[in-house]
């Protein structure tokens, strides 16, 4: 086990605490910047979208995970961002500019529905959210003059300094890389500065936030719209890596698959939003290897266990019908949010710590470590 | 003109008159008490000062300025710090980020420069994790920095608490019962750092408690209260003998 012996203040304000950091980032960054190289066109191509997420996830870590304020209308600041980048293509604006004029745009946006949201907490926040989505959704259907309505838009290649970036080829990965790398370092260095303390601070109580003299009201407005503006960047990316967009993308699912995203990958931490990335991208692909091949397997072990060919027969429709019913996969995202807030409520991030903490203990490790202490319930909290 | 005044303070809750007009004032550098038995409206004094509630009726001033429409936030900004009696602490942050949210008022960096993390904010820091230092030492809480609320006892939240409160650099602190949860060795180190609060910091103090030996020890003033109103102040051996204060501890 490591003992940091701290000599300077700096040592609590770095990025990299220790040498050890800066090694283990340091081989992670050259593996993803030689990726394009080594691994298949389609990993790349799922690698791009683990890079759009987590750029995403980052921004509604800032909201939630440190702020407190659940929102589940990410879905709609996508938007926002992906159609401002497709409306002002076809100006022929350059990409620096329509990228930046998206993250403004939905920051703002952002900072509007952030206002109703200051009387509002918890489950009514949530309510609220979703109906921001739900109108956002509907306005992209009906404005058909700028969206095109459900015919949806079509996005043209990306073009960066007169060169074409195709969505395919790993100039685009490296592109949504720096991006995502660039999130996560703005979001570090604002939490290290007072206004990611004011955000924690929220979180945890906003009567002592309030007498200690931070403005709630405002920082509450500043944290919805960075955390839009985030989601707005990764807006225009998705719309290039997409190709074409339509206001049936931007639905609640999505709004909910961020969630997995940062409840999965652990709140309370940026390391989640990643791993949570990673984790939602990965689960797609399986989904429909199962839905595929499960109907055959269960079929073949029926038949090993005696059942005719028209029962086998009977059986593989009949699994193959479940496996293709509308909604399963929202029904298998369900599933998989409960089981996490049961049994791992720190989520990925949290199960790596332990693990960490595991071996750096060895013999000495106790699983109440992490147990979650019951406190007494405050009789007179303040509101 | 006194240094901190309330005038004809009142709180209604419907019918229930929680403080009912009531006056008083805070000279600079003193330590004044408010005592009395539960339900006195001794917390609802505080949570008025500090704007938690807007008051049915009366005034507050602070440094002859009238405070009493300014918004909650703003009141750390003018120099009044407090203490919550069941401890609003940031239970999942270290003690560290909890005190330097202490100081926040001081906190000049934009937005767009903290983003960037410029060499402003970064000399910034250093200079309120220094200040924040200072309080650590004062308060001997050098073991816990990097340790999590959630994980402390509930005799170091309470000394948590007050050093972030030291921490905005208060001219006025108000305790709201400093000593509630303490054993008898806490409570003899809390009596000393209010003393030394006055003594070595400068700070008038402001505080609600009911331990009568701390009173005692500190207090250059008594407030006593009953039902919302004030029933004597003085000294506090004139507070503690007044027929009225005995009357409402033991009964007519």
């Amino acid at each position: 086990m490591r003992f940091l012996f701290k000599t300077d203040y700096e040592d609590d304000i770095k990025l990299f605490p220790h040498s050890g950091y800066v090694v283990s980032y340091g081989t992670l960054l050259a593996f993803l910047l030689i990726a394009p190289f080594v691994l298949s066109s389609y990993l790349v191509s799922q690698l791009v979208f683990v890079c759009i997420y987590a750029t995403v996830g980052v921004g509604l870590m800032i909201l939630t995970g440190f702020t407190g304020q659940a929102s589940l209308g990410h879905a709609a600041f996508l938007a926002i961002g992906a159609y401002t980048a497709a409306y002002l293509q076809q100006f022929n604006v350059p990409f620096p500019v329509y990228f930046l004029a998206g993250g403004l745009l939905t920051g703002v946006v952002g900072a509007l529905v952030g206002f109703p949201a200051l009387r509002l907490t918890g489950i009514y926040l949530v309510i609220a959210t979703i109906s921001f989505g739900f109108i956002v959704e509907e306005v992209l259907a009906r404005w058909e003059s700028v969206t095109h309505g459900n015919e949806g838009m079509r996005v043209k290649t990306l073009s960066l300094f007169g060169q074409a970036v195709p969505q395919n080829g790993p100039a685009f990965y490296y592109l949504c890389l720096a991006v995502l790398i660039l999130t996560i370092v703005g979001a570090l260095n604002l939490l290290r500065s007072p206004t990611g303390r004011a955000f924690v601070a929220i979180r945890d109580s906003e009567t002592a936030a309030r007498s200690m003299g931070v403005n709630v009201s405002l920082y509450k407005v500043k944290s919805f719209a960075i955390s839009a503006a985030i989601t707005g960047l990764a807006g225009v990316l998705f719309a290039h890596k997409l190709s074409f967009i339509s206001p049936e993308m931007f639905t609640l699912q999505l709004s909910i698959e961020f969630i997995i995203v940062i409840l999965i990958g652990g709140a309370f931490s940026l390391h989640g939003a990643v791993l949570g990335a990673i984790f939602l991208v990965m689960i797609d692909p399986f989904l429909t290897y199962l839905k595929d091949d499960l109907p055959g397997i269960i079929a073949g072990i029926a038949a090993t266990f005696g059942a005719d060919s028209i029962a086998a027969g009977k059986i593989h429709d009949n699994v193959a019908a479940i496996a293709s019913a509308n909604g399963l996969k929202g029904a298998i995202y369900g599933v998989i949010i409960v089981l996490f807030v049961l049994f791992e409520p720190l989520g990925l991030y949290g199960r790596w710590l332990k693990i960490k903490l595991f071996f750096q203990l060895f013999p000495l490790y106790k699983r109440a470590t992490f147990k979650r202490q019951k406190i007494y319930v405050k009789s007179e909290r303040n509101r | 003109m006194s240094y901190f005044r309330a005038e004809n303070l009142s709180l209604h809750f419907g019918g229930l008159k929680a403080v009912d007009s009531v006056s008083f004032a805070v000279e600079k550098g003193e330590i004044l008490s408010i005592i009395g038995p539960n339900g006195a409206g001794k917390s609802s004094i505080f949570n008025l000062i500090s704007r938690i509630y807007p008051p049915t009726s009366g005034r507050i001033f602070f440094e002859d300025q009238d405070i009493t429409n300014q918004p909650a936030y703003d009141i750390a900004g003018l120099g009044i710090a407090r203490t919550f009696q069941n401890i609003e602490l940031f239970e999942n942050a270290t003690m560290l980020s909890n005190l330097l949210v202490g100081r926040h008022r001081h906190s000049t960096t934009r937005l767009w420069q903290e983003l960037l993390f410029l060499p402003s904010v970064r000399a910034g820091e250093k200079m309120h994790r220094r200040r924040v230092e200072q309080v650590i030492e004062f308060l001997d809480l050098e073991a816990y920095r990097d340790k999590l609320i959630s994980g402390l006892p509930y005799g170091v939240r309470k000394v948590i608490e007050l050093a972030r409160a030291l921490c905005s650099e208060p001219k006025l602190i108000l305790l709201d019962e400093p000593s509630s949860g303490l054993n008898v060795e806490e409570t003899q180190d809390m009596s000393f750092w209010i003393r030394d609060m006055k003594t070595e910091l400068g700070i008038t103090v402001l505080m609600v408690e009911h331990d009568m030996t701390l009173v005692n020890r500190v207090s250059d003033r008594v407030i006593a209260l009953n039902y919302g109103r004030v029933l004597a102040m003085g000294s506090p051996s004139e507070v503690q003998r007044h027929p009225d204060v005995v009357a409402a501890y033991l009964g007519a």
